[in-house]
This record gives structure tokens, C-alpha cells and sequence, in this order.
């Protein structure tokens, strides 16, 4: 007969050792991916694979940041997600406030309208939006990248219920104190708005920064293409059996590295914001 | 009733950024798409003459075509019950309040981060017949050394765990936030009367957690149809002789590779159709207007 108390002090080192296998077992292709891009292509194309890290780490790297262009990419890539995020952010912040703030004609109307936008992801669209942005001669250009993300049904759904949350007096207080709808807005509700703006912001710097089909046929320029399409140029060179193994993973890792941070930052306004809150 | 601010104009300047983009960018080219979808396209796509349902009809008598809906549902199946057992149960473990629970949180949630393109690349070269090291310790551990990317069988499962994989994290974040709601007070009263930690789970967590469910059931859906192309490109190309050609891929191919761009915008209508059916539903139960993010 096992004593209740030593029960759970084994349920305890059993979840413990439970999770901590789980975290690694998730981690794992990362962690085989970092291996491999610390090894040289000689090393990697051997059999059986090397599962300790080897001396050509610099080397990948290097080749995969100036010989496959991922420098250039990744700044690319961070000024289209960042210009993105912000335009994103602060546009549906505006078009929450007007509807939960304003009374004007049709306003259900335009918020079932830009609501109904979810049903048209990318795919849906993909034909007619690529001559639609060539005819526009946006094709080629970070143009092509940005405006076409700027409207955001999920950030005007977030703001518009956030603010919803928002006590009506704290409204009247501003307007007693002469605070114009402007002044309502930056000084009230974007303080009381920053754990939705962290998570939103999460989302839509991952979903901007992992973009990849339509870049794939707008952006014709190798200069001007996103980090994603980097990975393909990495994966799609080579013959199947040598391809540039080390550098791709190396690769992959540096692309990994702004989402990754962003989110590790921002965690837990994207908890508290977006998946924790809405649940009720 | 809340209290409003007058003005008519301002309302109107505030939403007019999100308007302009999504009448231009968004309805506009839908409505053009659709419209397309009735056109018959010759001579890469520099002749189009109006074949009314005609795409349609072709579409769904190919059994090419039916082959490739098909292969996109087993696809979407398994990301989807894969996804979603694997997720519950690290969510599960997770929720246990031991010390640093957040600090696993953390660790199993971080691939939410990562990109499909950035997957398909890992895994690619994990399953590399020649020198990944998930083909040697398959070897290793069960003795078989399979050719991933040259059966059609194998190359599904490979872009299935790969899928998977990468949409785990996303799964654990609304789990643990499910979890959340499944009250204390529940789970105590039921060890009162003696349940066991299975009679629990399926008769107080698992009811609990149907919204969650539901609701990820959607997203992942979702997710495999539409969100998983870079991978594919990336890891098979739809190959080997079209084990892996989902619809997303297809479309793409057909559009932009053999310009055939009537009966791909054909294709987009059905794909609007599929995420129009999943929203809607999504939306009728949940009223979150919550899609990956666009």
C-alpha cells in the first residue's frame, strides 16, 4: 500500500519527467537541424548521420546569408511584416472605434461586410488578385506585399469586442473632461487596448512573416523576395542526393529567429489577449 | 445603451482605410475570381470564351480531379485527429500545476511560430532517404529503411507528420485555454464519488472542452487546406506522381504554371465554398471571428 502522499509525489516526478520528454521530443527537429547546420555537406551526406555538431558552422551560415542572398531577404522580410503589423493595427483600431463608438447609417451592415472578409483567404482570390496587382503595376514591388494585407477582420473583431469590454463611464469621464473622440482614443483606449494590440500584433507579424504563396508568383525580383522563398531557392538547389544541406538548416534557423523572439516576447499579452480571454 | 459620439464624417474617415482594402483587394478580386470561374481559358490565358457551369461539370467528372479532393480530405483527416489527440493530451500533462508550468508552456508552444516553409525544409532533410537522421534511427529502432520521397503512401504520411507538427503548438494554446474552464470544483466532486481519472476525462473534461473541440476541428481544417502549400512545394511538389497533389497545390499549378486560369478560379470557387461552410459554422457555435490572421 503506497501512502497517498508518496502517490503524489510520483505523479508529480512522473509529469515532470513526462513534459520535460515532450518539450524535447517537439524540439527535436530543431534541435537535429541545428546539429546538421554546424556540419560540413561532407559530413552530412555521410551514412549513418552524426549526431554531434560539427566545425562548418560558420561556413553554412555564412554561405546561406550572402551566397543564397538570406541577408538581404531578411530585411525584406522585416520591413514588409513590420509595415504590415502596424498598418494592420492601427487601421483596425480605427475602424473599431468608429463602430463601437459612432452611430451612423449601415453600420451593421459595414461590419458584416468587412467580417465576411474571412471567407476570402488568399487561394480564393489568387488569380484575379494577380492580375489585379500587375494591372495596378504593383507586381514586383513591396507594394504588392503590404496593401493587399492592410484590411483585417480579425483585428477590427478583436478591438470592436475589447472595446465593447470597456465601461461606458470611463467615455463620459473623457468627454466631461473635454477629451475630443481623438483624444479618447490615444489617450484612453490605446493604453487600455495594449494586451489585444500585443496579441494581435503576434498574429500578424507571424501570419505576414510566413506568407509564401503570394510572394512565390508576385515577386519576381531575387532581390526583393521574402525570407520563405529563400528556403525553396536553399531546398530546390542541389541534385536530390547532394543538396546544400548545412546551409539550408542554417537556413531555416535564421528564418525562425524574428517570429520566434516577437512571440517569445509578446507571449503572454498573446495568451492573455487572443486564446485566454475569449474563451468565456 | 452606450453613449455616442456625434460626427458622421469621422466614423467614415476611421473605417474608410478598411473599406478601400477590402472592396479592392479582397471583394473585388473574389467577384472577378468567380465570375472567371464560368470562362474557359485558351492559349495560356490570352483567350477566354464563357462556358457557363462548363469548368464545373469538368471538375467534378475528371477523376483526376476527384482523386486530388479526395487525397486533400485523408490529408485534412489526419492533420486534423492527429493534431488534435496529440495536442489534447500534452495539454492535458500541461495543465497539471507543477513548478514551471509556464516554463513548459513555453516549450511546447513555440512552434506556433514557425512557418510551413520552414517545416517542410526540416523535415525534408530529417526524411532524406540518404542522410536524414529520422531515416537512420527508423533503422536503427525498427529496421526499415523506407524511401520517403519515392512512394506515394509514404510521402502523404511524411507531409502529414510535418503538418502536424508544425500546427501542434497552435493546438496546445487553445487546449490549455479550454482547460481553463473545466472548474476545479467539477473534477473534486467527481473524485468524491470515486470516479476514476478516465470516467473524469470523458465525462467532465471532455463535454467541458466540446467548444474547443469545435472550434479546433474548424481551424485546423482550415489550416490543412489552406495554409499548408509551402510545405508541399517544399517537401513534394504534389509528388510523387500526385501522391500529395491537394487542391491548394493543384490550383496553384494549374493557374500559374499551365495557365489554365478559368478552371483555377473554378478551383478557388470550391475552395470558397469549403472555408465559407467551415466559418460560417465556426461562427454559429462560437462567435469568434478568429482565422489564422488575415
Amino acid at each position: 500500500m503506497v501512502s497517498p502522499s508518496t502517490r503524489d509525489k510520483l505523479a508529480t516526478f512522473f509529469t515532470h519527467f513526462a513534459l520535460i520528454f515532450l518539450v524535447l521530443l517537439i524540439a527535436s527537429p530543431i534541435i537535429f537541424a541545428l546539429i546538421a547546420s554546424t556540419q560540413s555537406t561532407s559530413t552530412i551526406l555521410n551514412y549513418p548521420p552524426q549526431f554531434l555538431p560539427g566545425k562548418a558552422i560558420v561556413n553554412n551560415f555564412t554561405v546561406a546569408w550572402t551566397e543564397y542572398n538570406l541577408g538581404r531577404l531578411m530585411l525584406n522580410s522585416t520591413m514588409i511584416a513590420i509595415a504590415v503589423t502596424v498598418g494592420k493595427t492601427i487601421i483596425s483600431i480605427a475602424a473599431a472605434m468608429a463602430l463601437v463608438y459612432f452611430d451612423f447609417p449601415f453600420k451593421s451592415l459595414i461590419f458584416i461586410i468587412i467580417l465576411l472578409t474571412l471567407l476570402l483567404p488568399v487561394p480564393v482570390r489568387i488569380v484575379s488578385l494577380f492580375d489585379l496587382v500587375r494591372q495596378l503595376g504593383m507586381a514586383d514591388t513591396f507594394y504588392a506585399m503590404i496593401f493587399p494585407f492592410f484590411a483585417s477582420a480579425t483585428g477590427t473583431f478583436l478591438f470592436r469586442q475589447h472595446f465593447q469590454s470597456i465601461p461606458d463611464s470611463l467615455a463620459d469621464a473623457a468627454r466631461v473632461d473635454g477629451a475630443g473622440p481623438l483624444r479618447f482614443l490615444t489617450q484612453v483606449l490605446v493604453p487600455m487596448s495594449m494586451n489585444t494590440i500585443g496579441a494581435l500584433a503576434v498574429i500578424q507579424f507571424i501570419y505576414m512573416w510566413n506568407q509564401y504563396l503570394w510572394p512565390l508568383i508576385i515577386m519576381q525580383s531575387e532581390n526583393k523576395q521574402v525570407i520563405q522563398l529563400g528556403l525553396k531557392m536553399l531546398t530546390g538547389s542541389g541534385r536530390a542526393g547532394v543538396k546544400p544541406w548545412g546551409p539550408a538548416m542554417a537556413g531555416s534557423i535564421i528564418a525562425m529567429l524574428p517570429p520566434l523572439l516577437i512571440f517569445l516576447l509578446l507571449q503572454e499579452q498573446f495568451m492573455k489577449g487572443f486564446a485566454l480571454k475569449e474563451e468565456k | 445603451m452606450r453613449s455616442k459620439y456625434p460626427g458622421k464624417i469621422l466614423p467614415l474617415i476611421l473605417l474608410a482605410p478598411t473599406l478601400i482594402v477590402s472592396v479592392l483587394f479582397l471583394y473585388y478580386p473574389a467577384g472577378m475570381s468567380f465570375r472567371l470561374s464560368l470562362f474557359k481559358t485558351l492559349f495560356m490565358g490570352r483567350k477566354k470564351i464563357f462556358n457557363g457551369i462548363g469548368n464545373f461539370v469538368s471538375l467534378f467528372t475528371s477523376p483526376e480531379y476527384l482523386g486530388i479532393v479526395g487525397k486533400s480530405f485523408i490529408f485534412s483527416f489526419s492533420v486534423v485527429v492527429g493534431g488534435l489527440v496529440i495536442g489534447l493530451g500534452i495539454a492535458l500533462l500541461a495543465n497539471r500545476k507543477v513548478r514551471g508550468a509556464r516554463l513548459y508552456r513555453t516549450g511546447l508552444i513555440w512552434p506556433y511560430a514557425l512557418s510551413p516553409a520552414i517545416a517542410g525544409t526540416i523535415w525534408l532533410f530529417l526524411f532524406n532517404p540518404n542522410t536524414g537522421m529520422l531515416t537512420y534511427i527508423m533503422e536503427v529502432m525498427f529496421g526499415i529503411k523506407p524511401d520517403w520521397l519515392a512512394s506515394g503512401p509514404l510521402s502523404m504520411f511524411m507531409v502529414i507528420v510535418a503538418a502536424t507538427w508544425k500546427n501542434l503548438g497552435y493546438n496546445i494554446i487553445f487546449f490549455l485555454a479550454g482547460l481553463q474552464n473545466v472548474p476545479g470544483e467539477f473534477l473534486e466532486a467527481a473524485d468524491v464519488d470515486g470516479a476514476n481519472i478516465f470516467q473524469k476525462f470523458w465525462h467532465i473534461t471532455l463535454p467541458l472542452l466540446s467548444p474547443t473541440i469545435f472550434f479546433l476541428v474548424v481551424m485546423n481544417m482550415i489550416y490543412s487546406f489552406f495554409r499548408t502549400f509551402a510545405l508541399i512545394d517544399i517537401m513534394t511538389q504534389g509528388g510523387p506522381a500526385g501522391a500529395t497533389n491537394i487542391m491548394i497545390f493543384n490550383l496553384y499549378r494549374d493557374a500559374f504554371k499551365y495557365f489554365k486560369s478559368g478552371i483555377a478560379a473554378s478551383q478557388s470557387l470550391l475552395l470558397f465554398v469549403l472555408v465559407s461552410i467551415l466559418t460560417l459554422i465556426q461562427f454559429k457555435t462560437s462567435g469568434r471571428g478568429v482565422y489564422y490572421g488575415g
